[in-house]
């Protein structure tokens, strides 16, 4: 085990992996000298060289689609996407391409390609780079979705998502990469998708949690012991796969849920989780499944805005007591 | 300059192609082939020489107008012709139909039914053969409507800026569906473009097989020792709609009839017969025995069983 924080467990795995793998490569805008915005890749340039460690122009269509076509002929690709929300710029090559050739050539070929970037609140960044996006990535089929929480979790995930022979969405959080825990050294050290995490045990009510929310969630769970409620947080760290049975699992036990997430409410993960409840654990239940999401509004500069928007530590505690109310 | 041996080759390639493109066309009329269809009738000399002048280890990504790319890059008829029939024996067991499919052992990458959408895959399929050391080059066709589109110029751009082994084939056929190119294009000449990106553009009659060849060759031997990629502009004219059943409310009948006579196998065909030494006898007979291929591959496409619907979950993931 070695303590490390979420940033350095990122750039651990990738260098790991790219001593393991040499078809693997890492490009992207600044992730050479400059190590990447956020320092995931700080270091790789000087171990493995410039072909290796590519700084890119801004073109992020180009940068994910030259990653599809380099997987398509045998290379592993690891692209950096700066900011989450310039996936937008890229979305062809990302949800008409990589999400569907290995489908639409009847299982002939295989995109083995990591997208890699961060996203959410925490630096002030507003409208156009704050945003959580994972919902477009769950919604259309063929791409896999991973949001670690912590940094053990975004070191597991990561060298899954690049051993493996999918496209993957790995979806970091900016206020999580300076947050730090226990790593194991294991350079194998991998963990599946499709496994959520139970954060917290509780009998009182679920609490489904994803990415920066995960911490937000505990914290709140703290205070509602002192009350007396004990709350189940899980963490189903992946959404492609969802480990559908864990959630349900926690839900038949306590009998209520809440989803909590930083994307828009509207249409969010928390819709689709939320549905899944009430479709196959309805006869646990003792009230209305509840989601906590990011107002309908895009996310505002000023951080009193933004906080308005984003569900805080008081906004869970206050959801979770009403929800403790209902039945 | 072509030797006769690949000459011949080219030609029935062309003659291939033709064929199937028929065939094809009147199996979508007879609702046989569903979906769209884009028909390449009067562009084979493109494919056909630039894919001559190819391994079979290279690449190319290809287009919605992909079916003559597919079958110059060698691919089987039979299974083509099953892939637009949604037949399991197809390519891509009727996943991918006539606009998505691809044949990856044989190095093509796949049609695209996204204008534009092969360009930067192109380019990355030649990073990666640069990556890897090896000397294969890819080829990305696109038409000309492509050329507007972002990604085309961040892919030559890139492309450009790492020396990457790819030629870039613009098939230049005058209309972005209904669009003239003097409605959509901001220059005359889309080569010219590749002044912006610092390397090699030429503007060709893409319904002369010597000039494609020329202009090609050019390109893939540039590519294939590492000095980086070409744009080349081959300007040639579709005589069918944009899709099978366009009404072509765009252009006059005149104006394809004039094409008609520039026809690039009709061409060829002259060519062969009056500089090679082919005769007329022998060109027929080439022309009997592949219309005897393509209602081979009729048959066997006609003959093969539909995908089972239990089936459809395939492959969405690798696991």
């Amino acid at each position: 085990m070695a303590d490390k924080k979420y940033s350095e467990a990122i750039r651990d795995v990738l260098a790991e992996e790219m001593r393991r793998d040499p078809r693997i490569f890492v490009m992207g805008e600044d992730v050479a000298e400059m190590g990447g915005v956020f320092g995931c890749t700080r270091g790789l340039l000087q171990e493995f060289g410039p072909r290796r460690v590519r700084n890119t122009p801004i073109s992020e269509a180009a940068i994910v689609g030259a990653g599809v076509g380099a997987a398509l002929a045998g290379m592993r690709p690891i692209v950096e996407l700066m900011y989450m929300d310039f996936a937008f710029i890229a979305m062809d090559q990302i949800l008409n391409q990589a999400a569907k050739i290995r489908y639409i050539y009847g299982g002939k070929a295989a995109v083995p390609l990591v997208i890699r970037g961060q996203q959410g609140v925490g630096r002030g960044n507003a409208a156009t780079h704050s945003q959580s996006v994972e919902t477009f990535f769950m919604h259309i089929p063929g791409v896999m979705v991973a949001m670690p929480s912590t940094p053990r979790d975004a070191a597991g995930l990561l060298r899954t998502a690049i051993r493996g022979s999918d496209p993957v969405v790995f979806i970091e959080h900016k206020a999580l990469y300076a947050t730090s825990g226990d790593v194991p050294s294991d350079s194998d050290f991998a963990l599946p998708f499709g496994l959520a995490e139970i954060r917290r045990e509780g009998k009182d009510v679920t609490l489904v949690a994803t990415s920066f929310m995960v911490p937000r969630a505990l914290a709140a769970a703290g205070k509602l012991a002192q009350e007396g409620i004990e709350i189940e947080v899980v963490d189903p760290r992946t959404l492609v796969p969802l480990d559908e049975e864990a959630i349900l699992r926690s839900v038949k036990k306590t009998g209520r849920a809440l989803v909590l997430h930083e994307a828009h409410r509207t249409c969010g993960v928390g819709a689709e989780i939320a549905s899944l409840i009430q479709e196959r654990a309805f006869r646990w239940l003792k009230g209305p499944v509840r989601r906590l999401g990011a107002r309908q509004c895009p996310l505002p500069f000023n951080l009193a805005l933004e906080n308005a928007v984003i569900p805080q530590e008081n906004d869970v505690v206050a959801a979770v007591q009403e929800t403790c109310r209902d039945g | 300059m072509i030797e006769v041996v690949r000459l011949m080759r080219i030609y029935e390639s062309m003659l291939t192609i033709r064929a199937f493109e028929e065939r094809a066309k009147r199996l979508f009329e007879r609702a046989v082939v569903r979906g769209s269809v884009h028909l390449y009738i009067g562009e084979e000399a493109v494919a056909a020489t630039v894919c001559s002048l190819l391994r079979e280890d290279d690449y190319i990504t290809s287009t919605h107008r992909g079916h003559g790319h597919c079958i110059a890059k060698g691919a089987d008829l039979g299974r083509t012709l099953a892939e637009l029939m949604g037949r399991e024996s197809g390519y891509c067991r009727g996943r991918a139909g006539s606009m998505h499919i691809a044949d990856v052992t044989r190095g093509n990458l796949g049609a695209n039914a996204i204008v534009g959408g092969g360009i930067p895959i192109a380019t990355g399929a030649a990073l990666a053969t640069s990556l890897k050391g090896t000397d294969q080059v890819v080829v990305s066709f696109f038409g000309d409507g492509a050329a507007n589109q972002g990604v085309f110029h961040e892919s030559l751009n890139l492309a450009a800026l790492w020396k990457l082994p790819v030629v870039y084939v613009c098939e230049n056929n005058g209309f972005a569906i209904s669009v003239p190119l003097t409605q959509s294009t901001s220059v005359a000449d889309i080569a010219v473009r590749a002044g912006s990106y610092g390397i090699p553009g030429a503007t060709v009659d893409g319904n002369d097989v010597f000039a494609v060849n020329d202009a090609a060759l050019e390109a893939i031997t540039r590519a294939r020792a590492g000095a980086g990629p070409s744009l080349i502009e081959c300007r040639t004219y579709r005589w069918e709609g944009h899709w099978a059943g366009d009404p072509q409310v765009y252009r006059t009948r005149e104006e394809v009839r004039a094409w008609k006579e520039k026809c690039p196998i009709k061409r060829l065909r002259a060519y062969l017969v009056d500089h090679a030494g082919r005769s007329s006898e022998e060109l027929d007979l080439l022309a009997k025995r592949v219309e005897q291929m393509i209602d081979d591959a009729e048959r066997f496409a006609s003959q093969s069983p539909e995908p089972d619907p239990a089936s459809v979950m395939d492959d969405v993931f690798s696991r």
